[in-house]
């Protein structure tokens, strides 16, 4: 779905999300309060500079406007693969997105990710799971990598990883194999405000996922290996 | 005495030299056989520890908790079993920092992660995606309580994807000169954009633009030390000294403004060479080949421990 459309229907054709080239920012109004919105566009490469300026308006979120919810939108082909975004340390950049992200949960901002359009690996790790929950679209593309693409790097053969991946949400991408995880909290059906005022009124206090993960059946042992070493 | 690489031992070895000797306690055990059953489906040789090694310990007669991956499993690789260890152990710590001054035996000065990691194991992506985030969550849950996070880089697969991300998260990293850190793996990088953009053969350059000096000189790295064993150990006795650095506001628009100076700076530089020399450090070229202890001495001051600790 496309950014401007989606802004749209969450918050009316006056919303205030721009985009300047891939990065997505600005607010909108939802039952008469104010929502920042931060994210990228056009499957954009999460660079050491995309990951600041994200990074950025998360801080000036937290400065400017204190309790606001932060809703986080989603749309990445996963971290810049570039010599010079490595030697700059994109991880430490990255990080350091996680940390304002997290840094804005803890002082009461309310943080929603929303993957609206694709999610991949690295450009999704330190924003839209680092939010007190994740949803999407249910059009929406997440994954690590694709089949042939794992298939070839495992070196095992893609028809097995496809049949195993019937049964297994572990091995094959889309957006239903991480709701059964817990990575995804919900899918968004019907109507999108309604959709987001359900979410909002319904964030987790903590860490939940690998419960929702056992509970969904799809990532039975993440909990229960937690628990052991709770217990041991 | 002589000195022991930390680059070839294994985990288990780097638990057994660095720490008091005979300290570490483990939990789940290779003995309780808690292995990936994603890669026993999928006909490849699992590890009955998941490749990482957890417990309790102590360092220099302090208690600590303590995780070390094992490098020549999986390259590091975090499954779900593997990533939900990491999630337990940091969670055990924080519930025992939460429980201190009651009756609560165990509570540890510090956590201490030896990572060495290609980021996400393949095998089982999704689940490895989302338990790396989770032990961010749970990592940045311990610092907001203020228990120190050390996190220790030398072994020979380095560390990189999301455990690149998760080193960062901690209150301080302590890197060899051969140790390794980033994100996308200069094969990775290669494999997309072609040779020009990174040789993946050219050593010398990958450790330019990886290696424990590069960090160290940028600030990424507060402590580096050689490629042994004994030395770790001493960073990481007085990294723990040094005590927490809370992630305030303050500390994050500083690192957000720290960050911003250095993309400035390296615009269209094209080696860490030249970012070097921007950044103020003399002798730049000279990098490479300086001794460690000379090297120290060239960080520009103000990319060194903000905290004053």
């Amino acid at each position: 779905m496309n950014w401007n459309d989606l802004a749209t229907a969450l918050f009316g054709a006056d919303h205030a999300v721009r985009a300047d080239g891939v990065f997505l920012s600005g607010t909108g109004q939802l039952d008469g309060r104010t929502l920042a919105v931060i994210g990228s566009t056009d499957h954009a490469a999460i660079g050491f500079d995309l990951a600041l300026r994200q990074a950025q308006a998360v801080l000036q979120v937290v400065v400017d406007a204190p309790g606001r919810p932060i809703l986080l939108l989603i749309d990445t082909q996963g971290q810049q693969l570039r010599r010079h975004d490595e030697m700059l340390g994109i991880h430490r950049a990255m990080a350091h997105l996680g940390q304002c992200i997290d840094l804005a949960r803890r002082q009461g901002h309310a943080v929603l990710g929303l993957v609206y359009d694709q999610a991949l690996s690295g450009g999704f790790i330190t924003s839209g799971l680092m939010a007190d929950a994740c949803d999407a679209l249910p059009g929406a593309e997440i994954r690590v990598m694709r089949l042939p693409a794992m298939a070839r790097i495992t070196r095992l053969p893609e028809a097995m990883l496809a049949e195993l991946s019937q049964a297994n949400p572990v091995f094959a991408p889309g957006v239903a194999n991480y709701v059964a995880m817990g990575g995804v909290r919900r899918l968004w059906q019907g109507d999108l405000t309604e959709a987001l005022r359900l979410a909002l009124a319904d964030l987790p206090a903590a860490d939940e996922r690998a419960r929702d993960g056992l509970a969904r059946g799809g990532r039975r042992l993440a909990d229960t290996v937690i628990r052991q070493v709770l217990s041991a | 005495m002589s000195r022991l690489s930390y680059a070839e031992c294994s985990a288990r070895e780097r638990l057994a030299a660095l720490l008091d000797a005979g300290s570490f306690h483990e939990w789940l055990p290779p003995a309780q056989r808690v292995a990936s059953p994603h890669l026993a489906a999928l006909g490849v040789p699992s590890a009955f520890d998941d490749g990482v090694a957890i417990g309790r310990a102590r360092l220099g007669g302090r208690p600590v908790f303590v995780a070390a991956q094992e490098g020549a499993f999986m390259g590091g690789g975090v499954g779900e079993v593997h990533g939900a260890k990491l999630v337990g152990l940091l969670r055990r710590a924080q519930a025992a920092q939460t429980a201190q001054g009651s009756s609560q035996g165990e509570c540890p000065e510090a956590v201490l992660l030896l990572l060495e990691s290609g980021g996400v194991r393949l095998h089982e992506a999704n689940a490895g995606l989302i338990a790396v985030s989770e032990v961010m969550r749970a990592l940045l849950d311990l610092r907001a309580a203020g228990l120190p996070v050390v996190v220790l880089i030398g072994g020979g697969a380095g560390c990189f994807g999301g455990m690149g991300i998760v080193a960062s998260c901690a209150d301080r990293v302590v890197m060899s000169d051969v140790g390794r850190h980033a994100m996308s793996g200069p094969e990775v990088i290669e494999a997309s954009h072609g040779v020009e953009e990174f040789d993946s053969r050219d050593r010398a350059r990958v450790w330019r633009t990886t290696g424990g000096r590069h960090r160290y000189l940028c600030g990424d790295c507060d402590l580096l030390v050689e490629d042994d064993v004994a030395a770790f150990r001493a960073a990481a006795l007085l990294a723990i000294g040094q005590g927490p650095r809370p992630l305030t506001l303050a500390a994050l628009q500083a690192q957000q403004a720290v960050l911003e100076a250095r993309s400035r700076l390296a615009q269209g530089a094209d080696d860490a060479t030249a970012l070097w020399r921007r950044l103020g450090v003399t002798e730049a070229e000279a990098v490479p080949d300086l001794a460690l202890e000379r090297l120290r001495a060239l960080r520009p001051l103000h990319l060194a421990d903000d905290t004053g600790a």
